[in-house]
């Protein structure tokens, strides 16, 4: 372990003055997998000087925040999802920050009012279906997932994964809640198995034959195309993006957020700024298969290809309020369980 | 682990400790229990007092549902460990067959594999792409998975499978002492009034064995409870998946905290049918140890069948996996061994050697102090002590941070005010708060094996060396330590290898840039890339197996075998 990590990461009693904190880094707490990042920290590194640790974990790291206050040693936290972005905002955990740069790189729904989050990248959650089995157009909506066409021919992961919150909290605003917990159970009668495992392993179902449709998002389906070993699996699916002629597609937002307790805050400040750039948006979202959070930057040519995404206008504060309606909604039709 | 065959009382009949001497044993106990049950009181705490109350909705919906699941998942894994724990341990302890004597330790080896490795491991074996059904298809020309029914692996019922059989070994170790133990005048005894074997090892051997076994069963039980790897990776809806889902997804960590309280409950149960069987143990007849086991001989034919029972759990928990993660750290050794796998392999030695070492003091210490004043107090502190054991991972390791990051705030503004520097957080942000937590965890694990060892010392060794003249803590040293050696060593490697294969709180609580053998594992082979986490995984397999060999020894010597 580095010993310049703050004090936090030393035995010793080394007391330091209040004013100083270890010069030339960053520390991120982040639920994104380290090596997506790792190319883009190298790049700041070499642009700055600056050197960021990251601790990745897929759980707890808001509680841990929570606990640390005001000595917390992290200065950003890289999130996904929407609803856990809130979850920080709620517990009072990052600081506003009004910004010029990123003002002018994130467009204004994709961030905070106060800047107490900003969106880097995009994904839409949407339909995989077989390109064997079910017709061009056959399917187009989030709606019809729940006709009965579709008995036996579905497969989701966990109705509990934020994901899948995120995209019933969106049915929530737009039907009310009645209308979603009959829309979901009709997409529980619908389904081929328990639902299981990860985005990928849906399209991995699909490929194998358990069934004919299925719910993930874009970028996992890029990422499996760039995989040989998953490869196959991918080329089996054809992509849908729902409701693309109404509303438009549900999408989620990968962000970044300034702790309140930031002791290295004018360099987390700098990979923000950094990262919000058009040559940084560039390889963030090819890295992940993603669309970029900034306008001026179009996404890689293989997300291109895809086509068009319209994106639903709902705003995305109105799907975090919604995520305890619709987890318990998810309870209430136990969606996880046939 | 706690050896069997040890009363709840130590028997002793006068007080060792004179009123002169100074009550500092009492004190360090007292203060160490009250250190070590500190994440179990923040938990409940933060339960008695959540910001939301969510018990409407989880009585309403889930939490039947996670208790009946629990309850299943509890009742199956009893099931298969019982079964398959005591027909190996009565093979190995009462017949003659080849390869006994190696199946007496290799019995053990599917408890150095991680309950979540074997899931991995036979998720990759059995799933849809893997070379089982691959081979299927190739030979029956089917196309796809609608041509043919093939179990499915992540379920209840394969969770069940995968814990059991990295579980049993409880119950064969503890039931095989009990075997060891048994006067076999009884066995002759029953059967010269005309019982046959089957009979005799149903109404004789088995309800003096039961203390013993119900030991070994409710240590499987507690590890079920607290299993997350594997019920995260099959979608098992446990309470311990409903705690991480209330609290990861709810964002709601006073219904976490609810739900842990719900499952201390389960936990209360199980220790107090553990200590209740033990209280029974006294009034059994001490074995005879003139009289040596006599094994039957068997035909060849049941010997074969000897061979099959034993060798069955051995390559279903054991071989296989350790075959199957061989081969592909074979494949992708230069990828692996590199100087980040070294340096989280070192990681992982340094905290759990520490965590070993610190439980082993605070054991000794605990167990120690219990001789000196054995009274009702003290009993409860043991107790208290010990329910770490039972905490699941995650809980834990919110009960860790509540305590930690409080006192490094307190510290830290104590002197900000004061002399105006900052101490940030000493303890909460490094590698202390993972020893910590490892300690308390495993702490039963130590104090319970040191306090049956030193029960199995006669008093008048203490008598002497004091009448000499030496303290509680010299006689300590000189004469106690000396005599609980190989127990030392057994107990700090298992609560090694315990530590080393230990996730869920080691997620929650490491430092930056720090990963362990485990939390790598995790990562890798949660994404469904078990071929680069192999070689970790093998590592934690292979450091598990040392500790094996060494108790299986210490239980061998137990008895002269004729």
């Amino acid at each position: 372990m580095r010993m310049k990590l703050a004090a936090a990461a030393t035995m010793a009693l080394s007391v330091m003055p209040l004013s100083a904190s270890a010069d030339g880094e960053v520390n991120i707490y982040s639920y994104r997998q380290a090596y997506l990042l790792e190319p883009l920290l190298n790049a700041f590194e070499k642009e700055t000087g600056i050197k960021a640790n990251v601790v990745f974990a897929k759980k707890g790291l808001a509680e841990r925040l929570e606990r640390e206050g005001r000595n917390s040693p992290a200065d950003i936290v890289m999130t996904v999802d929407i609803s856990r972005i809130n979850d920080l905002v709620e517990r009072d955990l990052v600081a506003s920050l009004d910004n010029e740069t990123l003002e002018n790189n994130i467009p204004e729904n994709l961030r905070h009012p106060d800047g107490k989050w900003f969106a880097l990248t995009t994904r839409g959650r949407l339909i995989f279906a077989s390109k064997d089995r079910v017709e061009e157009g056959e399917i187009t909506t989030y709606e019809e997932l729940a006709d009965d066409k579709w008995d036996n021919r579905i497969c989701t992961r966990s109705g509990k994964h934020p994901y899948n919150i995120a995209l019933i909290s969106s049915m929530i605003a737009h039907h009310g809640e009645e209308e979603t917990e009959k829309w979901l159970e009709g997409v529980k009668d619908n389904l081929a198995r328990k639902p299981q495992g990860g985005d990928r392993d849906q399209i991995k179902a699909i490929a194998e034959g358990v069934c004919d449709i299925a719910i993930g998002n874009s970028y996992y389906y890029g990422n499996m195309l760039n995989d040989e070993n998953q490869r196959p699996a991918a080329e089996a699916v054809r992509l849908v993006f729902p409701n693309a002629e109404g509303r438009g597609t549900h999408v989620n937002i990968s962000g970044i957020q300034l702790t309140k307790s930031a002791p290295n805050r004018d360099n987390a400040i700098k990979l923000m700024e950094f990262l919000s750039t058009e040559e940084a948006q560039r390889i963030y979202a090819e890295a992940n298969t993603e669309y970029p959070a900034n306008p001026n930057v179009s996404p890689s040519g293989q997300v291109a290809e895809w086509g068009e995404i319209n994106p639903d206008q709902l705003s995305l504060q109105e799907i975090a309020n919604n995520r305890n309606a619709a987890v318990k909604l998810v309870d209430r039709v136990d969606y996880d369980n046939l | 682990m706690t050896e069997a065959g040890t009363s709840g009382e130590t028997g002793l009949g006068q007080p060792l400790l004179a009123k002169r001497t100074s009550k500092r044993w009492l004190i360090s106990a007292a203060l160490t229990t009250a250190i070590v049950a500190l994440p179990v009181v923040s938990v409940l705490f933060l339960a008695l007092f959540p910001e939301e109350n969510i018990w409407p909705h989880l009585l309403e919906t889930t939490l039947p549902r996670y208790l009946i699941t629990t309850f299943k998942l509890m009742l199956g894994v009893a099931a298969i460990t019982l079964v398959i724990g005591l027909a190996t341990a009565w093979a190995v302890t009462m017949c003659e067959f080849p390869g006994r004597r190696f199946f007496e330790w290799a019995m053990l080896l599917p408890f150095a594999v991680p309950a979540y490795v074997i899931a991995y491991v036979y998720t990759s074996l059995l799933d849809y792409a893997g070379p089982v059904q691959k081979a299927l298809r190739e030979v029956f020309g089917w196309e796809s998975a609608r041509d043919y029914w093939f179990p499915e692996i992540r379920t209840l019922e394969g969770a069940t499978l995968m814990i059991g059989l990295v579980l049993y070994p409880y119950v064969y170790l503890l039931a095989r002492a009990a075997f060891l133990e048994q006067s076999p005048s009884l066995f002759a005894v029953s059967r010269s009034l005309g019982h046959s074997a089957i009979s005799t090892f149903f109404r004789v051997v088995l309800p003096i064995a039961r203390p013993a076994i119900a030991v070994g069963l409710s240590l499987v039980l507690m590890e079920t409870l607290n299993d997350f790897g594997t019920v995260d990776f099959f979608a098992v809806q446990t309470l311990t998946a409903g705690l991480f889902d209330t609290w990861m997804n709810l964002g709601n960590l006073g219904g976490a905290a609810q739900i842990a309280t719900t499952m201390l409950v389960f936990v209360v149960i199980l220790v107090t049918l553990e200590r209740y069987s033990r209280r029974r143990q006294q009034q059994f007849a001490a074995r005879d140890n003139r009289d040596p086991i006599r094994r039957f001989t068997l035909s060849r034919p049941r010997q074969l069948i000897c061979i099959a029972v034993c060798a069955l759990p051995v390559i279903l928990g054991f071989v296989i996996p350790a075959i199957t993660l061989g081969q592909y750290a074979w494949e992708y050794f230069d990828e692996s061994w590199n100087s980040e796998f070294i340096r989280n392999t070192l990681n992982s030695l340094f905290l759990s050697g520490t965590a070993a070492l610190t439980t082993l003091l605070i054991g000794v210490t605990l167990a120690y102090s219990r001789r000196l004043h054995d009274t009702r107090g003290m009993q409860i502190m043991m107790r208290l002590s010990s329910l770490g054991y039972a905490m699941p991972g995650a809980v834990l390791a919110v009960g860790v941070i509540i305590p930690l990051a409080g006192f490094d705030n307190w510290l830290d503004g104590l002197m900000r005010d004061t002399f105006n520097i900052s101490t940030g957080l000493l303890l909460s942000g490094s590698s202390f708060a993972l020893v910590f937590a490892y300690t308390v965890r495993f702490l039963a694990v130590s104090a319970g094996s040191v306090e049956s060892a030193l029960q199995k010392i006669t008093p008048s060794m203490d008598m002497a060396s004091r009448s000499l003249g030496h303290s509680p803590g010299s006689t300590l040293l000189r004469v106690h330590l000396p005599m609980l050696r190989g127990t030392l060593i057994t107990a700090a490697l298992v609560v090694f290898v315990d530590c080393m294969k230990e996730l869920p709180a080691t997620l929650i609580l490491r430092p930056f840039n720090f990963e362990t053998l485990a939390t790598y594992v995790y990562q890798f082979a949660s994404d469904e890339q078990l071929a680069h986490s192999a070689l970790p995984a093998l590592i934690i397999v292979l450091a598990g197996i040392i500790p094996i060999i060494l108790m299986s020894r210490s239980i061998s010597n137990t008895r002269s075998i004729a």
